[in-house]
Protein backbone atom coordinates (compact mmCIF):
# COMPACT_ATOMS: atom_id res chain seq x y z
CA UNK A 1 0.00 0.00 0.00
CA UNK A 2 2.90 2.89 0.77
CA UNK A 3 4.53 1.87 -2.83
CA UNK A 4 0.87 3.02 -4.03
CA UNK A 5 1.19 6.21 -2.32
CA UNK A 6 4.48 6.93 -3.22
CA UNK A 7 3.72 6.85 -6.65
CA UNK A 8 0.86 8.51 -6.28
CA UNK A 9 2.89 11.32 -5.06
CA UNK A 10 5.32 11.44 -7.96
CA UNK A 11 4.99 12.91 -11.23
CA UNK A 12 6.44 9.74 -13.19
CA UNK A 13 4.72 7.62 -9.97
CA UNK A 14 1.33 9.15 -11.66
CA UNK A 15 2.06 8.04 -15.19
CA UNK A 16 3.07 4.49 -14.56
CA UNK A 17 -0.61 4.26 -12.33
CA UNK A 18 -2.24 5.81 -15.83
CA UNK A 19 -0.38 3.76 -18.24
CA UNK A 20 -0.99 0.53 -16.28
CA UNK A 21 -4.47 1.29 -15.59
CA UNK A 22 -4.93 2.40 -19.07
CA UNK A 23 -3.30 -0.98 -20.51
CA UNK A 24 -5.84 -2.96 -18.23
CA UNK A 25 -8.85 -1.27 -19.65
CA UNK A 26 -7.44 -1.58 -23.48
CA UNK A 27 -7.05 -5.19 -22.90
CA UNK A 28 -10.94 -5.11 -21.67
CA UNK A 29 -11.64 -3.36 -24.59
CA UNK A 30 -10.02 -6.09 -26.60
CA UNK A 31 -11.77 -9.17 -24.86
CA UNK A 32 -15.43 -6.28 -25.17
CA UNK A 33 -14.79 -6.41 -29.00
CA UNK A 34 -14.47 -10.12 -29.47
CA UNK A 35 -17.28 -11.06 -27.60
CA UNK A 36 -19.32 -8.39 -29.44
CA UNK A 37 -18.17 -9.31 -33.17
CA UNK A 38 -19.76 -12.40 -32.30
CA UNK A 39 -22.35 -10.91 -33.66
CA UNK A 40 -21.27 -12.19 -37.31
CA UNK A 41 -21.63 -15.77 -36.71
CA UNK A 42 -25.45 -14.78 -35.54
CA UNK A 43 -28.02 -14.45 -33.55
CA UNK A 44 -27.90 -17.72 -31.27
CA UNK A 45 -24.08 -17.20 -30.87
CA UNK A 46 -24.39 -13.83 -29.72
CA UNK A 47 -27.30 -14.48 -27.80
CA UNK A 48 -25.57 -17.86 -26.04
CA UNK A 49 -22.77 -15.91 -25.10
CA UNK A 50 -24.88 -12.81 -23.72
CA UNK A 51 -26.80 -15.58 -21.76
CA UNK A 52 -23.44 -17.14 -20.66
CA UNK A 53 -22.29 -14.00 -19.31
CA UNK A 54 -25.99 -12.69 -17.81
CA UNK A 55 -26.43 -16.15 -15.84
CA UNK A 56 -22.40 -16.30 -14.10
CA UNK A 57 -23.49 -12.88 -11.74
CA UNK A 58 -20.42 -13.79 -9.55
CA UNK A 59 -18.15 -13.27 -12.67
CA UNK A 60 -19.93 -10.15 -13.91
CA UNK A 61 -19.92 -8.23 -11.31
CA UNK A 62 -16.24 -8.95 -10.09
CA UNK A 63 -15.67 -8.30 -13.42
CA UNK A 64 -17.88 -5.03 -13.29
CA UNK A 65 -15.79 -3.55 -9.76
CA UNK A 66 -12.93 -4.33 -11.14
CA UNK A 67 -13.32 -2.40 -14.07
CA UNK A 68 -15.00 0.56 -12.56
CA UNK A 69 -11.81 0.03 -9.68
CA UNK A 70 -9.62 0.20 -12.83
CA UNK A 71 -11.49 2.80 -14.76
CA UNK A 72 -11.77 5.36 -11.56
CA UNK A 73 -7.51 5.37 -11.03
CA UNK A 74 -7.38 6.23 -14.13
CA UNK A 75 -9.85 9.05 -14.28
CA UNK A 76 -8.66 10.06 -10.82
CA UNK A 77 -4.58 9.89 -11.78
CA UNK A 78 -4.87 12.12 -14.88
CA UNK A 79 -7.23 14.50 -13.43
CA UNK A 80 -4.68 14.72 -10.65
CA UNK A 81 -2.11 15.05 -13.17
CA UNK A 82 -3.61 18.00 -15.53
CA UNK A 83 -4.86 19.60 -12.42
CA UNK A 84 -0.97 20.34 -11.61
CA UNK A 85 -0.08 20.45 -15.67
CA UNK A 86 -2.44 23.35 -15.21
CA UNK A 87 -0.86 24.90 -11.87
CA UNK A 88 2.80 24.94 -13.92
CA UNK A 89 1.67 27.38 -15.89
CA UNK A 90 -0.53 30.17 -14.04
CA UNK A 91 0.56 32.90 -17.15
CA UNK A 92 0.12 31.81 -20.36
CA UNK A 93 1.94 32.75 -23.80
CA UNK A 94 0.28 35.94 -25.53
CA UNK A 95 1.67 33.68 -29.03
CA UNK A 96 2.24 30.05 -28.93
CA UNK A 97 3.08 27.75 -31.75
CA UNK A 98 3.76 24.21 -31.15
CA UNK A 99 3.03 23.02 -34.12
CA UNK A 100 5.03 19.52 -34.22
CA UNK A 101 2.72 18.42 -31.37
CA UNK A 102 0.59 16.01 -32.58
CA UNK A 103 -3.01 16.31 -32.05
CA UNK A 104 -4.17 13.08 -30.47
CA UNK A 105 -0.98 13.89 -27.90
CA UNK A 106 -2.38 17.07 -27.35
CA UNK A 107 -6.10 16.43 -26.69
CA UNK A 108 -5.72 13.31 -25.11
CA UNK A 109 -7.65 14.79 -21.47
CA UNK A 110 -10.50 15.78 -24.06
CA UNK A 111 -10.72 12.50 -25.96
CA UNK A 112 -10.20 10.68 -22.52
CA UNK A 113 -13.63 12.84 -20.80
CA UNK A 114 -15.53 12.37 -24.15
CA UNK A 115 -14.65 8.58 -23.83
CA UNK A 116 -15.81 8.79 -19.89
CA UNK A 117 -19.41 10.37 -21.00
CA UNK A 118 -19.58 7.87 -24.39
CA UNK A 119 -19.19 4.75 -21.06
CA UNK A 120 -21.80 6.41 -19.20
CA UNK A 121 -24.63 6.83 -21.88
CA UNK A 122 -23.57 3.00 -23.43
CA UNK A 123 -24.12 1.47 -19.88
CA UNK A 124 -27.54 3.48 -19.57
CA UNK A 125 -28.12 2.67 -22.93
CA UNK A 126 -27.55 -1.35 -23.75
CA UNK A 127 -27.23 -1.86 -19.99
CA UNK A 128 -29.66 -0.73 -17.68
CA UNK A 129 -31.77 0.36 -20.64
CA UNK A 130 -32.83 3.23 -19.21
CA UNK A 131 -33.45 5.47 -22.64
CA UNK A 132 -35.62 2.16 -23.89
CA UNK A 133 -37.50 0.47 -21.57
CA UNK A 134 -38.45 -1.33 -24.58
CA UNK A 135 -35.14 -3.38 -24.77
CA UNK A 136 -35.74 -4.86 -21.02
CA UNK A 137 -37.95 -7.47 -22.71
CA UNK A 138 -35.37 -8.32 -25.24
CA UNK A 139 -32.68 -8.42 -22.30
CA UNK A 140 -34.51 -10.60 -20.29
CA UNK A 141 -35.05 -13.14 -23.19
CA UNK A 142 -31.22 -12.74 -24.01
CA UNK A 143 -31.52 -11.61 -27.08
CA UNK A 144 -29.01 -9.03 -27.04
CA UNK A 145 -28.70 -9.46 -30.70
CA UNK A 146 -32.64 -7.66 -31.19
CA UNK A 147 -31.23 -5.58 -28.62
CA UNK A 148 -28.48 -4.15 -30.67
CA UNK A 149 -30.05 -3.90 -33.94
CA UNK A 150 -32.86 -2.49 -32.81
CA UNK A 151 -30.40 0.34 -30.95
CA UNK A 152 -28.10 0.89 -34.26
CA UNK A 153 -31.30 1.38 -36.50
CA UNK A 154 -31.56 4.86 -35.07
CA UNK A 155 -29.17 6.73 -37.07
CA UNK A 156 -28.30 9.40 -34.65
CA UNK A 157 -27.44 6.60 -31.60
CA UNK A 158 -25.28 4.80 -34.32
CA UNK A 159 -23.55 8.56 -35.13
CA UNK A 160 -23.03 9.18 -31.68
CA UNK A 161 -21.29 5.73 -31.12
CA UNK A 162 -19.32 6.05 -34.46
CA UNK A 163 -17.82 9.06 -33.05
CA UNK A 164 -17.19 8.36 -29.60
CA UNK A 165 -14.76 5.51 -31.71
CA UNK A 166 -12.74 8.34 -33.13
CA UNK A 167 -12.44 9.99 -29.92
CA UNK A 168 -11.13 6.61 -28.67
CA UNK A 169 -9.22 6.26 -31.43
CA UNK A 170 -7.35 9.22 -30.92
CA UNK A 171 -7.45 7.85 -27.30
CA UNK A 172 -5.43 5.00 -27.80
CA UNK A 173 -3.15 6.27 -30.73
CA UNK A 174 -1.68 8.46 -28.31
CA UNK A 175 -2.53 6.02 -25.30
CA UNK A 176 -0.34 3.50 -26.76
CA UNK A 177 2.70 4.59 -27.71
CA UNK A 178 2.83 6.13 -24.42
CA UNK A 179 2.35 3.03 -22.71
CA UNK A 180 5.81 2.09 -23.78
CA UNK A 181 7.44 5.64 -23.71
CA UNK A 182 5.79 5.86 -19.78
CA UNK A 183 7.20 2.50 -18.87
CA UNK A 184 10.83 3.01 -20.40
CA UNK A 185 10.17 0.69 -23.26
CA UNK A 186 11.19 2.65 -25.80
CA UNK A 187 13.98 4.08 -27.98
CA UNK A 188 15.47 5.10 -31.12
CA UNK A 189 15.15 1.72 -32.94
CA UNK A 190 11.86 1.24 -31.46
CA UNK A 191 10.15 4.55 -31.54
CA UNK A 192 8.93 4.17 -34.93
CA UNK A 193 7.30 0.64 -34.98
CA UNK A 194 5.84 1.83 -31.70
CA UNK A 195 4.39 4.25 -33.28
CA UNK A 196 3.13 2.06 -36.18
CA UNK A 197 1.98 -0.25 -33.28
CA UNK A 198 -0.13 2.57 -31.86
CA UNK A 199 -2.06 3.73 -35.10
CA UNK A 200 -2.31 -0.50 -36.00
CA UNK A 201 -3.96 -1.22 -32.79
CA UNK A 202 -6.17 1.64 -32.12
CA UNK A 203 -7.33 0.91 -35.66
CA UNK A 204 -8.49 -2.16 -35.35
CA UNK A 205 -10.73 -1.59 -32.28
CA UNK A 206 -11.72 1.47 -34.27
CA UNK A 207 -12.79 -0.48 -37.28
CA UNK A 208 -14.27 -3.55 -35.00
CA UNK A 209 -16.22 -1.33 -33.22
CA UNK A 210 -17.99 0.75 -35.75
CA UNK A 211 -18.46 -1.93 -38.06
CA UNK A 212 -21.50 -3.11 -36.19
CA UNK A 213 -23.32 -0.01 -36.28
CA UNK A 214 -22.36 0.25 -39.82
CA UNK A 215 -23.86 -2.90 -41.13
CA UNK A 216 -26.92 -2.49 -39.14
CA UNK A 217 -27.74 1.04 -40.70
CA UNK A 218 -26.84 -0.45 -43.92
CA UNK A 219 -29.19 -3.10 -43.58
CA UNK A 220 -27.30 -6.14 -43.96
CA UNK A 221 -27.71 -7.34 -40.18
CA UNK A 222 -31.19 -7.27 -39.73
CA UNK B 1 14.89 45.71 -42.05
CA UNK B 2 12.20 47.22 -40.35
CA UNK B 3 10.35 45.49 -37.25
CA UNK B 4 7.65 45.67 -35.04
CA UNK B 5 8.41 44.70 -31.59
CA UNK B 6 5.61 43.68 -28.87
CA UNK B 7 7.47 42.81 -25.80
CA UNK B 8 6.66 41.89 -22.11
CA UNK B 9 7.85 44.23 -20.00
CA UNK B 10 7.35 43.80 -16.27
CA UNK B 11 9.72 45.74 -13.72
CA UNK B 12 9.85 42.75 -10.87
CA UNK B 13 8.58 39.11 -10.17
CA UNK B 14 5.67 41.46 -8.07
CA UNK B 15 4.80 43.89 -10.80
CA UNK B 16 2.01 43.68 -12.98
CA UNK B 17 3.73 42.93 -16.55
CA UNK B 18 2.23 44.19 -19.97
CA UNK B 19 3.38 44.19 -23.57
CA UNK B 20 4.45 47.52 -25.08
CA UNK B 21 5.30 48.10 -28.45
CA UNK B 22 8.92 49.17 -30.12
CA UNK B 23 9.66 49.73 -33.43
CA UNK B 24 13.51 49.21 -34.88
CA UNK B 25 14.31 50.78 -38.12
CA UNK B 26 17.78 49.65 -40.12
CA UNK B 27 18.22 46.32 -38.25
CA UNK B 28 21.02 44.22 -41.08
CA UNK B 29 19.67 41.17 -41.42
CA UNK B 30 23.23 39.74 -40.82
CA UNK B 31 22.85 40.51 -36.97
CA UNK B 32 21.74 38.13 -34.28
CA UNK B 33 18.02 38.05 -32.39
CA UNK B 34 20.17 39.55 -28.91
CA UNK B 35 22.21 42.31 -31.26
CA UNK B 36 18.73 43.77 -32.16
CA UNK B 37 17.55 44.12 -28.80
CA UNK B 38 20.83 45.51 -28.02
CA UNK B 39 20.31 47.96 -30.77
CA UNK B 40 16.76 48.45 -29.76
CA UNK B 41 18.41 48.55 -25.96
CA UNK B 42 20.97 51.41 -27.12
CA UNK B 43 17.98 53.09 -28.97
CA UNK B 44 16.05 53.60 -25.27
CA UNK B 45 18.79 54.43 -23.35
CA UNK B 46 19.69 57.31 -25.31
CA UNK B 47 15.99 58.20 -25.09
CA UNK B 48 15.92 57.90 -21.61
CA UNK B 49 13.96 54.99 -21.37
CA UNK B 50 14.39 51.77 -19.50
CA UNK B 51 16.31 49.20 -21.37
CA UNK B 52 14.47 45.70 -22.18
CA UNK B 53 16.29 43.01 -19.80
CA UNK B 54 17.19 39.87 -21.58
CA UNK B 55 19.81 37.30 -20.33
CA UNK B 56 22.87 36.43 -22.71
CA UNK B 57 26.18 35.22 -21.63
CA UNK B 58 28.74 33.33 -24.21
CA UNK B 59 26.18 34.45 -27.51
CA UNK B 60 27.66 30.96 -28.96
CA UNK B 61 24.87 28.91 -28.42
CA UNK B 62 26.80 26.78 -25.61
CA UNK B 63 25.89 28.43 -22.06
CA UNK B 64 21.79 28.03 -22.48
CA UNK B 65 21.47 31.59 -21.23
CA UNK B 66 19.50 33.05 -23.22
CA UNK B 67 16.09 32.34 -23.00
CA UNK B 68 13.23 34.13 -24.63
CA UNK B 69 10.53 33.37 -26.76
CA UNK B 70 9.90 34.34 -30.19
CA UNK B 71 6.25 34.58 -31.91
CA UNK B 72 5.18 31.29 -29.87
CA UNK B 73 8.65 29.16 -30.13
CA UNK B 74 11.01 29.40 -27.43
CA UNK B 75 14.47 30.30 -29.11
CA UNK B 76 12.20 31.32 -32.54
CA UNK B 77 11.22 28.91 -35.48
CA UNK B 78 15.26 28.05 -36.60
CA UNK B 79 15.39 24.76 -35.57
CA UNK B 80 18.56 23.55 -33.42
CA UNK B 81 19.26 26.93 -32.66
CA UNK B 82 19.58 29.13 -29.26
CA UNK B 83 18.15 32.66 -29.41
CA UNK B 84 21.55 34.26 -29.28
CA UNK B 85 22.64 32.41 -32.61
CA UNK B 86 19.01 33.33 -34.36
CA UNK B 87 20.22 35.71 -37.12
CA UNK B 88 18.21 38.91 -38.22
CA UNK B 89 18.10 36.74 -41.95
CA UNK B 90 15.27 34.68 -40.90
CA UNK B 91 12.93 37.23 -40.70
CA UNK B 92 10.59 39.10 -43.00
CA UNK B 93 10.70 42.97 -43.49
CA UNK B 94 8.46 44.66 -41.53
CA UNK B 95 7.59 42.01 -39.62
CA UNK B 96 5.70 41.82 -35.83
CA UNK B 97 7.60 40.01 -33.59
CA UNK B 98 6.29 39.11 -30.25
CA UNK B 99 8.51 38.42 -27.08
CA UNK B 100 7.72 36.95 -24.52
CA UNK B 101 10.03 35.13 -21.44
CA UNK B 102 9.88 31.31 -20.86
CA UNK B 103 6.77 30.62 -18.72
CA UNK B 104 6.76 28.51 -16.09
CA UNK B 105 5.57 28.60 -12.07
CA UNK B 106 8.82 27.36 -11.24
CA UNK B 107 10.46 30.34 -13.39
CA UNK B 108 9.47 33.57 -12.11
CA UNK B 109 10.16 36.37 -13.74
CA UNK B 110 12.96 38.80 -12.50
CA UNK B 111 12.45 41.57 -14.69
CA UNK B 112 10.86 41.75 -18.75
CA UNK B 113 12.13 38.63 -20.44
CA UNK B 114 14.94 37.70 -17.19
CA UNK B 115 13.84 34.34 -15.77
CA UNK B 116 15.01 32.79 -12.19
CA UNK B 117 16.62 29.08 -13.80
CA UNK B 118 17.80 28.62 -10.47
CA UNK B 119 15.06 25.60 -9.68
CA UNK B 120 16.90 23.78 -12.70
CA UNK B 121 20.48 24.08 -10.44
CA UNK B 122 18.25 22.73 -7.42
CA UNK B 123 17.29 19.50 -9.49
CA UNK B 124 20.54 19.60 -10.59
CA UNK B 125 22.01 19.35 -6.65
CA UNK B 126 19.72 17.02 -5.88
CA UNK B 127 21.74 14.26 -7.97
CA UNK B 128 23.54 15.69 -11.18
CA UNK B 129 26.91 14.96 -9.91
CA UNK B 130 29.48 11.91 -9.18
CA UNK B 131 30.60 11.83 -5.76
CA UNK B 132 34.25 11.25 -5.90
CA UNK B 133 37.52 12.63 -4.86
CA UNK B 134 38.81 15.65 -6.88
CA UNK B 135 42.21 15.78 -5.54
CA UNK B 136 44.01 13.36 -8.01
CA UNK B 137 42.40 12.62 -11.72
CA UNK B 138 42.50 8.79 -12.66
CA UNK B 139 43.80 7.90 -16.34
CA UNK B 140 41.26 8.78 -18.67
CA UNK B 141 41.02 5.06 -20.05
CA UNK B 142 41.28 3.04 -17.02
CA UNK B 143 37.44 2.80 -17.16
CA UNK B 144 36.57 1.20 -20.64
CA UNK B 145 33.06 2.99 -22.03
CA UNK B 146 31.95 1.15 -24.95
CA UNK B 147 31.51 3.02 -27.74
CA UNK B 148 27.98 3.49 -28.42
CA UNK B 149 27.21 4.38 -24.61
CA UNK B 150 29.97 7.03 -24.70
CA UNK B 151 28.36 8.28 -27.70
CA UNK B 152 24.88 8.25 -25.95
CA UNK B 153 26.00 10.35 -22.68
CA UNK B 154 27.68 12.95 -24.61
CA UNK B 155 23.92 12.95 -26.51
CA UNK B 156 22.38 13.74 -23.33
CA UNK B 157 25.13 15.54 -21.86
CA UNK B 158 24.73 18.12 -25.21
CA UNK B 159 21.85 19.58 -22.61
CA UNK B 160 22.71 23.08 -21.91
CA UNK B 161 19.94 23.52 -19.42
CA UNK B 162 18.42 26.91 -21.05
CA UNK B 163 14.72 25.49 -20.15
CA UNK B 164 13.18 25.63 -23.41
CA UNK B 165 11.65 21.95 -22.95
CA UNK B 166 10.39 23.63 -19.81
CA UNK B 167 8.54 26.65 -21.65
CA UNK B 168 7.39 24.84 -24.80
CA UNK B 169 5.80 21.97 -22.74
CA UNK B 170 1.85 22.13 -22.42
CA UNK B 171 2.48 21.35 -18.98
CA UNK B 172 5.47 22.94 -18.33
CA UNK B 173 7.14 19.84 -17.40
CA UNK B 174 11.15 19.93 -16.98
CA UNK B 175 11.16 16.24 -18.18
CA UNK B 176 13.71 16.80 -20.71
CA UNK B 177 16.24 18.49 -19.06
CA UNK B 178 15.96 15.96 -16.04
CA UNK B 179 16.31 13.31 -18.23
CA UNK B 180 19.20 14.78 -19.91
CA UNK B 181 21.08 15.14 -16.87
CA UNK B 182 19.88 11.67 -15.21
CA UNK B 183 21.08 9.46 -18.57
CA UNK B 184 23.98 11.55 -19.05
CA UNK B 185 25.36 10.16 -15.62
CA UNK B 186 23.69 6.83 -15.52
CA UNK B 187 24.83 5.66 -18.51
CA UNK B 188 28.09 6.06 -17.60
CA UNK B 189 30.51 3.42 -15.40
CA UNK B 190 31.19 6.49 -13.00
CA UNK B 191 27.31 7.39 -12.49
CA UNK B 192 26.58 4.24 -12.14
CA UNK B 193 26.86 3.42 -8.01
CA UNK B 194 24.44 6.57 -7.72
CA UNK B 195 22.42 5.67 -10.29
CA UNK B 196 19.11 4.99 -8.31
CA UNK B 197 19.37 7.18 -5.89
CA UNK B 198 20.17 9.91 -8.23
CA UNK B 199 17.04 9.12 -10.66
CA UNK B 200 14.90 8.96 -7.71
CA UNK B 201 16.29 12.36 -6.06
CA UNK B 202 15.99 14.16 -9.12
CA UNK B 203 12.93 13.48 -10.21
CA UNK B 204 11.11 14.34 -6.42
CA UNK B 205 13.08 17.55 -6.66
CA UNK B 206 11.40 18.19 -10.05
CA UNK B 207 8.25 17.83 -8.38
CA UNK B 208 8.65 19.24 -5.80
CA UNK B 209 9.50 22.58 -7.48
CA UNK B 210 6.19 22.24 -9.31
CA UNK B 211 7.16 21.41 -12.94
CA UNK B 212 4.48 20.20 -14.48
CA UNK B 213 4.13 16.08 -15.79
CA UNK B 214 5.07 14.89 -18.81
CA UNK B 215 1.91 13.53 -21.65
CA UNK B 216 4.43 12.20 -24.42
CA UNK B 217 3.71 15.22 -26.52
CA UNK B 218 7.64 15.59 -27.78
CA UNK B 219 7.23 19.57 -28.26
CA UNK B 220 10.20 19.68 -26.36
CA UNK B 221 12.51 17.54 -28.50
CA UNK B 222 11.66 19.65 -31.42
CA UNK B 223 12.30 23.11 -29.25
CA UNK B 224 15.28 21.60 -28.06
CA UNK B 225 18.47 24.20 -29.34
CA UNK B 226 20.73 20.68 -28.46
CA UNK B 227 18.21 18.37 -30.23
CA UNK B 228 18.17 15.98 -26.99
CA UNK B 229 15.86 12.86 -27.70
CA UNK B 230 12.68 11.53 -26.21
CA UNK B 231 14.36 8.49 -25.78
CA UNK B 232 16.48 9.91 -22.54
CA UNK B 233 12.76 11.20 -21.29
CA UNK B 234 12.32 6.59 -21.66
CA UNK B 235 15.74 5.91 -20.03
CA UNK B 236 14.42 8.05 -16.92
CA UNK B 237 11.28 6.26 -17.25
CA UNK B 238 12.98 2.95 -16.83
CA UNK B 239 15.56 3.94 -15.00
CA UNK B 240 13.07 4.74 -12.18
CA UNK B 241 10.95 2.17 -12.42
CA UNK B 242 14.05 -0.32 -11.22
CA UNK B 243 15.12 1.81 -8.74
CA UNK B 244 11.59 1.64 -7.46
CA UNK B 245 11.57 -2.08 -8.03
CA UNK B 246 14.97 -2.17 -5.37
CA UNK B 247 12.80 -0.10 -2.96
CA UNK B 248 14.85 3.39 -3.81
CA UNK B 249 11.85 4.86 -3.15
CA UNK B 250 10.07 4.07 -0.49
CA UNK B 251 13.68 3.71 1.09
CA UNK B 252 13.81 7.54 0.04
CA UNK B 253 10.92 9.16 1.61
CA UNK B 254 11.53 7.13 4.74
CA UNK B 255 15.07 9.32 4.20
CA UNK B 256 12.81 12.53 3.24
CA UNK B 257 10.17 11.88 6.01
CA UNK B 258 13.15 11.70 9.27
CA UNK B 259 14.96 14.57 7.11
CA UNK B 260 11.68 16.99 7.71
CA UNK B 261 11.73 15.85 11.30
C1 LIG C 1 -11.76 2.76 -22.68
C2 LIG C 1 -11.27 3.56 -21.82
C3 LIG C 1 -9.84 4.03 -21.77
C4 LIG C 1 -8.67 3.42 -22.19
C5 LIG C 1 -8.52 2.07 -22.86
C6 LIG C 1 -7.59 4.32 -21.87
C7 LIG C 1 -6.25 4.06 -22.14
C8 LIG C 1 -5.22 4.94 -21.88
C9 LIG C 1 -3.82 4.66 -22.06
C10 LIG C 1 -3.21 3.34 -22.56
C11 LIG C 1 -3.12 5.78 -21.70
C12 LIG C 1 -1.60 5.99 -21.76
C13 LIG C 1 -0.95 6.12 -20.42
C14 LIG C 1 0.41 6.78 -20.51
O1 LIG C 1 1.39 6.07 -20.67
O2 LIG C 1 0.50 8.00 -20.40
C15 LIG C 1 -4.07 6.77 -21.32
C16 LIG C 1 -3.75 8.06 -20.93
C17 LIG C 1 -4.67 9.01 -20.52
N1 LIG C 1 -6.03 8.81 -20.32
FE1 LIG C 1 -7.05 7.14 -20.81
N2 LIG C 1 -8.09 5.46 -21.29
C18 LIG C 1 -9.46 5.31 -21.19
C19 LIG C 1 -10.38 6.19 -20.66
C20 LIG C 1 -10.05 7.46 -20.18
C21 LIG C 1 -11.00 8.36 -19.59
C22 LIG C 1 -12.48 8.08 -19.35
C23 LIG C 1 -10.31 9.49 -19.28
C24 LIG C 1 -10.97 10.71 -18.65
C25 LIG C 1 -10.42 11.61 -17.93
C26 LIG C 1 -8.92 9.31 -19.68
C27 LIG C 1 -7.91 10.25 -19.58
C28 LIG C 1 -6.57 10.01 -19.90
C29 LIG C 1 -5.54 11.02 -19.87
C30 LIG C 1 -5.71 12.49 -19.50
C31 LIG C 1 -4.34 10.38 -20.23
C32 LIG C 1 -2.95 11.02 -20.34
C33 LIG C 1 -2.25 10.95 -19.03
C34 LIG C 1 -0.82 11.39 -19.12
O3 LIG C 1 -0.13 11.02 -20.08
O4 LIG C 1 -0.41 12.11 -18.22
N3 LIG C 1 -8.80 8.05 -20.21
N4 LIG C 1 -5.34 6.24 -21.42
S1 LIG D 1 23.75 33.22 -24.69
FE1 LIG D 1 24.78 31.33 -24.34
S2 LIG D 1 23.46 29.99 -25.37
FE2 LIG D 1 22.58 31.88 -25.94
Amino acid sequence: MNILFALYKSSVGKKYIVAATGFLLFIFLIGHLLGNLQIYMGAEKLNAYAHFLQTKPLLIWASRAGLLLIALVHVTTTIKLALENKAARPVGYEVSKAPYAPLTARSILVSGIIIGLFVVYHILHFTSVTFNPEFSDLRAAHNVYGMVVAGFSNTYVSAFYIISMVLLFMHLRHGISSFFQTFGMNNKTYRTTIERLAVVAAGLVFLGNISIPLVVLLGFIK
Amino acid sequence: MNLTLKIWRQQNSKAQGEFVEYKVTDVSEDISFLEMLDVLNEDLIERGEDPVAFDSDCREGICGACSIVVNGIPHGHQSGTTVCQLHMRHFDDSQKIVVEPFRAKPFPIIKDLVIDRSAMDRVIQAGGFISVGTNQFAEANAIPVPKDVAESAMDAASCIGCGACVAVCKNASAMLFVAAKVSHLNLLPQGKPEKDRRVTNMIRTMDAEGFGNCTNIGACETACPKGVSLDFIAQMNRDYAKAIIKGQLLNASQTAAQETK
